[in-house]
């Protein structure tokens, strides 16, 4: 032991002192949650290959149908229909079982990274240890959720790329031929995209970290993790979304780009004052259309303009056009950020303050 | 240096006092025992000393006024818990590379030496140790921090006779060679019969006695630190009117 001199005031060698470097706790958070990193890689790893498997006969038949000419041919149409059949019913379109199983994505990396960091060190009593070693208990808390969710964020950022070719066929951007079929990209992958997947994964983390650390327990604070994340989830897809910016609000019934527009509401008006929300009352129908044998069984659009818009009505639509759709990527991501960054700082608040 | 002062100390959980005016001087260079019957206000107190607890009342400095839990204090302070907590799945070597890394100090070639003398592999999980192996490793990463003040709670309870017998030899020799300062609780007392300099007994959350070993013991006529401390405890009134 060095020979000390002792300080004439308490604590006055010790002012000097700079804190430990940041750059330490990159080993030491790599060599405690290598498992955890290891299960997520393997997990995009396998599903990525699984995507780009599933992928790439739907860019091939979209590339061979979006150029074949002329369009109106019947091997064209062959072609055109063989890629709309197999986007429509794929298996993970926007409304297939893959789809839904890739939503839970998020919250699963979230939930089992996020909820142990803190609750496994309170579980087991490591953090007796961990917290008296020089580093100082917030720092160390602070480094390794940051470095965590660095990490977590850029893995399902380069995932979110990867689906986002996936759904190039969809987003029919580059349509030369009509017919094809396309999808909102408001649709159920929205939140699965390269700026909202790492986002997403980033709330489920840091959900799971502050759980973590209030419940101090794993199981309990994963399945609190899934349900907080659940709630926020559909919240999100079931009200807010549609509100990031004020929905447009059209008299036309040939809706601008209206086969990926995302439709939020549609209602009806007589002389300016508001008849229906919805499609047509079938006794309005029977009563006006009854004129128009088998108009009544068309497309709504048909239906209005047939005999409806004669007698009087407008219909509104309310909608939030396709071309919003990156400045929707980046409001979500953005206050997923934010939320993110705030239960991180709760997180560590709570450790320093915690008492054992 | 007193390495651990309190004064009016007081740690409530709820409505019970787990620990209650407690005012404490304890002097360097020392192996100071907190010996007192489970539930006493022993553990209460270490965290207190290190930092994992905020007091509910009064202050307790350490390393000389410094506060306890500062930047200073963890620097100075190697603790090993109850059970000795370690990261079971990481291996001994990771274990090394862990407390490296979070402390300023650490004395790789002396953890490295003393774990080959003890004959722990350094590829062996941590989980995967016995009790006493476990026990030792802790102790060889909080000395290899080279504390000024070693703080053990509890080190031996889990232990079989040798294995605590190796690990209070450990601690012994720092303290001698090192000069490192020592604060050890223990229900145990004959394991501190041999080692103890400074004697604190808690009991009921209070400190009941506090001095050096030798001087308390002439002074109360007992030959040794059992008989003193069995004969203190059943004198000491019982619950405390409040």
């Amino acid at each position: 032991m060095t020979a000390r001199t002792m300080p004439a005031r308490p604590g006055e060698d010790d002012t000097g002192q700079r804190p430990l470097p940041w750059r330490r706790m990159a080993g030491v958070t790599w060599r405690q949650h290598r498992i955890a990193l290891a299960g997520v890689a393997v997990l995009l790893g396998a599903l990525a290959v699984w995507l780009w498997m599933a992928g790439t006969p739907l860019h091939h038949a979209y590339a061979a149908a979006n150029a074949c000419r002329p369009a109106s041919s019947p091997a064209c149409q062959d072609l055109l229909n063989t890629f709309n059949g197999s986007a429509t019913n794929h298996f993970m379109g926007d409304k297939g079982p893959g789809g839904v199983l890739l939503q839970l994505l998020p919250a699963l990396i979230g939930a089992f990274a996020g909820a142990p960091v803190l609750a496994r060190e309170l579980e087991t009593g490591t953090f007796r240890y961990a917290w008296t070693q020089g580093f100082g208990r917030w720092r160390w808390a602070l480094a390794k959720l940051v470095l965590l969710a660095v990490v977590l964020a850029a893995a399902t950022a380069a995932f979110g790329v990867l689906v986002s070719w996936f759904y190039q066929p969809y987003s029919g951007a580059g349509n030369q031929v009509p017919g094809l079929y396309q999808n909102s990209p408001f649709g159920d992958l929205f939140s699965l995209r390269e700026v909202t997947f790492p986002a997403w994964t980033l709330a489920a983390f840091t959900i799971g970290a502050l759980t973590g650390m209030a419940i101090r327990r794993v199981v309990p604070a994963i399945v609190a993790t899934l349900a907080a994340y659940a709630g926020l989830a559909f919240a999100t897809a079931g009200f807010l979304r549609e509100q990031y910016l004020t929905p447009l609000v059209t008299a036309s019934l040939n809706l601008p780009g209206a086969s990926n527009a995302w439709v939020l509401s549609q209602w009806s008006t007589k002389d300016g004052r508001f008849a229906f929300a919805g499609n047509p009352p079938d006794s309005l129908l029977n009563q006006l259309c009854s004129s128009a044998p088998g108009s009544k069984d068309g497309p709504p659009g048909d239906v209005f303009a047939q005999c409806l818009a004669p007698h009087g009505y407008t219909q509104w639509i309310s909608y939030q056009p396709a071309s919003r759709f990156w400045p929707f990527q980046w409001i979500e991501g953005g206050w997923l950020l934010g939320l993110s960054a705030l239960l991180i700082a709760a997180t560590v608040w709570l450790v320093r303050r915690r008492a054992a | 240096m007193n390495v651990l002062e309190a004064s009016g100390l007081g740690k409530r959980y709820g409505r019970t006092w787990a620990l209650r005016q407690c005012t404490l001087e304890i002097p360097a260079g020392r192996v100071a025992a907190l010996v007192g019957p489970n539930g006493a206000g022993k553990t209460t107190l270490l965290n207190l000393a290190v930092g994992l607890s905020v007091p509910s009342a009064g202050a307790v400095t350490v390393l000389g006024g410094r506060r306890a839990g500062s930047p200073a204090a963890l620097d100075g302070i190697a603790f090993v818990a109850q059970d000795t907590p370690l990261y079971k799945n990481l291996s001994v070597a990771d274990m090394i590379y862990v407390t490296r890394n979070l402390n300023r100090r650490f004395d790789r070639p002396y953890a490295k030496a003393r774990l080959d003398e003890l004959g722990i592999p350094l590829r062996r999980r941590a989980g995967k140790l016995s009790g006493g192996q476990q026990a030792q490793l802790a102790l060889t990463l909080a000395l290899a921090r080279r504390p000024r003040l070693l703080v053990l709670d509890e080190p031996v309870a889990m232990l079989d006779p040798v294995a605590r017998h190796d690990f209070m030899a450990t601690v012994l020799a720092a303290a001698s060679a090192d000069g490192v300062s020592v604060l050890l609780s223990s229900h145990v007392l004959t394991e501190l019969e041999r080692v103890a300099g400074y004697l604190i007994l808690l009991a009921r959350g209070q400190v009941r006695l506090a001095g050096e070993v030798a001087g308390l013991l002439s002074a109360h006529g007992k030959p040794s630190l059992e008989e003193l401390a069995m004969a203190y405890l059943r004198e000491s009134p019982p619950a405390v009117a409040r």
